[in-house]
């Protein structure tokens, strides 16, 4: 067993820098999402997931967020981490992150169609879109000095 | 001595090579295997002994009390470690080492050395991996035999690639026919360092107590030259045992100890990196096992300061105040890809540090240094390198590389920097001062704000849990004696270190059971200058040997451990789902073989069953403050404390 690797870490660019192109990690997964399209145009487009999910689909994607691994490298709640980036409560738009899911740039393994059936990546999307937001920090006092 | 066996055993160890041990022939050999001398005729067949059974000895008297004015060996050998001032000795017991163990505690007093009593060997050189870091000097530890060793061997490697002095000592019984039958034998070795040697950095196998003196001194001097790592100095049982006269005492002395001065770089390669570092426009300061005394924080400091330039701390050891506005490691990436100088400085893997490997199916790598960019390296590895096992990491393509201790080669370089800093340089340091400190601001608010995400949630996620524990501890004199990388960061994050004893990295080789052993390791060191430690303990790691609370109960090392108990080996459970991903199979069956659940593992039961106050679990976010609260109010009274926290996965 091994520890997660500290350049590992390291590399996770989590903020704007002086030194060059400003970079959000959201932003990152972004450009990696439109790589993703560009390579998938012969790809359907992915069904679009309900406006309003349901509490049951919430939390059937609830439990598919956690059975397929998701929650490893993001979190339970899609907060993200040293392993992965934050994706909740606001999910890229689906289309995208469908594109991205399934055919990944970065460290992130694929999730194709035979692995993960695009209405459970919808289930999942629900999920994530429901997470609470955050409270402002400055409301934590814990967080606030 | 009163009587000697026919085989001297002292004229045995000298005369025989370790590996000839096999190989003595004793007085009764067989007839069959005597050579027959003609010219003699026949006389050495005739004088030989009938043939038997072996007999290796006359019988001795009874011997079993120390004559007038014979002294143990196994003082002389205390005399040596009190003469290195150790002042703990790390030990499960074992009988192979029993002579030095009962002079020790009686003879040397069980003080400086004292005797920690440890429930594994890995427990014991972890403990001392750890305790060195917090403290600056090594500890001791002893080990049994082959067992011992093979226990221990784990962590003597965690050691060695952290480049951290542990002072080993091994029991054993080389000569054959003094050994007792049975377990004694399988406790015996030929070579009893031979399964460690390719990670440690020197070893011997004395067979006299001159020798033992002598090669005990020298392992000292080399482990504490820079690169320092593990070194083994085998302790024969005989030797510990055995009387020695008055007068065989009185030829014995204690080496002096000269400590060896760290290699500093060359004078014209400091020159050059000086001159590169001063003239660049976007340089980057990157340091990993940089500081290996307090001093070395404040060059950092002086040499960031002196060229206005930002500080990406690895974490190897506590190199940079994780506020200070030059402090910039969570922007790593970014600063190596735009930098056109990039200064590492004691790196464990440059290469890592410079390139990305994509963990696919067809790896593959690249470099994100721009392209004329100089890479300087300093560091004490590229002295001593072994070639069996590979943490080397892979070939770093630099520009200037200094085969030295880089703390000791920053007070060249920084003098070096100001000679070349004129009035233009100045100006734009000034403005980069700026332009960095407004950024470091930024960054202390990201933090904040990402952790205010999953604040609420069960399992408690990392930020809060070490958010609530800052709370608590951000007034007292604390030292974080655990590893911080699998809570995402979270302490450097949101902590206000500052001191060199309140980081003190990992644990080298990635090898899980290091942590717990290593907390308590640096508890110890913290306990007499009244410092707060505080452990956040992954769950995998406390199961390897939890034996180590009792440690700390025991000895009364006040510890506040939080338990991360994330209920995985994590890294683990990513692994799996990768090799599942690729091959389109089995996605949610990642689990098998991952996860430390059904049964939960209750940690609080485990703690207190070791004599360690202990509540959880803990799963609700609001529990956490009060109960830590009541968990410090336990280790402000100088003993253990164990919180049993659930955790998000990082």
């Amino acid at each position: 067993m091994d520890s997660l690797n500290r350049r590992g870490e390291a590399c996770l660019a989590r903020n704007v820098h002086p030194y060059g192109r400003r970079v959000r990690r959201p932003y990152i997964v972004l450009a990696m999402l439109m790589a993703a399209t560009v390579g998938s145009v012969a790809q359907a487009p992915a069904p679009a997931p309900p406006a309003q999910p349901s509490p049951a689909t919430v939390e059937e994607g609830r439990k598919i967020f956690a059975s397929y691994g998701c929650y490893q490298c993001h979190g339970y709640e899609g907060q993200g981490g040293a392993a992965g980036p934050r994706i909740a409560p606001r999910p890229l738009p689906y289309a995208g992150l469908s594109r991205y899911v399934r055919r990944p740039a970065g460290q992130m393994p694929p999730y194709t169609e035979k692995i993960l059936a695009d209405a459970h990546l919808q289930k999942i999307y629900a999920y994530l879109q429901t997470r609470p937001a955050p409270k402002p920090v400055d409301s934590i006092p814990l967080l606030s000095k | 001595m009163a009587s000697k066996p026919s085989v001297d055993r002292r004229e045995f160890l000298k005369g025989a090579a370790v590996t000839g041990a096999a190989a003595f022939v004793p007085a009764a050999a067989p007839l069959a295997a005597q050579p027959f001398d003609a010219a003699q005729g026949g006389q050495a067949a005739q004088a030989a002994p009938p043939a038997g059974p072996v007999r290796e000895a006359d019988p001795a008297p009874n011997t079993e009390v120390l004559g007038p004015g014979e002294r143990a060996g196994g003082d002389f050998m205390v005399d040596i470690l009190k003469s290195l001032k150790f002042d703990y000795i790390a030990s499960n017991p074992g009988s192979s080492f029993r002579g030095i163990h009962e002079s020790i505690i009686t003879y040397g007093n069980n003080v400086a050395p004292e005797f920690i009593t440890c429930c594994h060997e890995e427990s014991s050189v972890a403990m001392a991996h750890g305790y060195f870091k917090a403290e600056g000097k090594p500890m001791a530890i002893l080990c049994h035999g082959t067992v011992g060793i093979q226990h221990a061997a784990m962590a003597i490697y965690n050691a060695y690639c952290d480049r951290v002095p542990v002072y080993i000592i091994a029991g054993n019984h080389l000569d054959a026919t003094h050994r007792r039958p049975g377990v004694e034998w399988a406790h015996s070795v030929q070579d009893a360092v031979a399964m460690v040697r390719d990670f440690v950095k020197w070893d011997d196998n004395p067979v006299s107590l001159a020798h033992f003196a002598e090669s005990a001194v020298r392992a000292y001097k080399i482990a504490m030259t820079p690169p320092m790592m593990p070194v083994a100095i085998v302790c024969d049982g005989g030797l510990q045992e055995e009387p020695v006269s008055a007068e065989e005492h009185a030829k014995l002395r204690v080496p002096r100890l000269t400590t060896t001065s760290p290699p500093q770089g060359d004078s014209g390669a400091v020159a050059e990196a000086a001159r590169l570092l001063v003239s660049a426009q976007n340089p980057v300061i990157i340091a990993d096992r940089l500081a290996r005394t307090p001093n070395g924080l404040k060059l950092l400091i002086e040499l960031a300061e002196t060229l206005q330039a930002p500080v990406v701390d690895q974490g190897g050891r506590m190199n940079f105040p994780s506020r200070h506005p030059l402090n910039h490691s969570d922007s790593a990436r970014q600063l190596v890809t735009n930098a056109d100088v990039i200064l590492g400085l004691e790196l464990f893997d440059f290469w890592g540090t410079t390139n990305t490997l994509r963990d696919s199916l067809h790896r593959t790598s690249r470099s994100f240094v721009k392209q004329g960019a100089k890479l300087i390296s300093i560091t004490a590895s590229d002295l001593f390198t072994k070639s069996n096992y590979q943490d080397f990491q892979r070939y770093p393509e630099v520009d200037l590389a200094m085969a030295a201790d880089a703390e000791a080669t920053l007070p060249a370089l920084i003098e070096a920097c100001k000679r070349l800093v004129n009035g233009d340089r100045q100006r734009v340091f000034d403005e980069r001062r700026r332009a960095l400190a407004d950024a470091h601001t930024k960054l202390v608010r990201a933090s904040r704000e990402e952790a205010a995400y999953a604040w609420d949630a069960s399992p408690i996620s990392t930020a809060r849990l070490c958010a609530e524990l800052w709370e608590q501890i951000r007034t007292e004199d604390w030292s974080l004696v655990s590893e911080s990388g699998n809570m995402s960061g979270w302490p450097k994050r949101l902590w206000d270190f500052t001191r060199h004893y309140q980081h003190l990295g990992d644990s080298g080789g990635a090898g899980v059971g290091y942590g717990a052993p290593a907390a308590v390791g640096g508890a110890l060191a913290n306990k007499k200058y009244g410092r707060l430690s505080v452990n956040i303990q992954g769950d995998g790691d406390l199961l390897y040997a939890p034996g180590v609370l009792w440690t700390a109960a025991h000895h009364e090392i006040p510890l506040l451990t939080l338990m991360h108990n994330n209920r995985a080996y994590h890294q683990e459970t990513m692994h799996l789902q990768r090799m599942a991903n690729r091959r389109q199979r089995g996605a949610t069956r990642w689990n098998i073989g991952t996860t430390i659940d059904n049964p939960n593992v209750d940690f609080a039961k485990i703690a207190q069953g070791m004599g360690v106050w202990a509540e959880g679990p803990i799963a609700s976010p609001n529990e956490l403050g009060p109960a830590i609260r009541r968990a410090l109010a336990v280790v402000k009274k100088g003993e253990p404390a164990l919180l049993d926290v659930v955790t998000q996965p990082r």
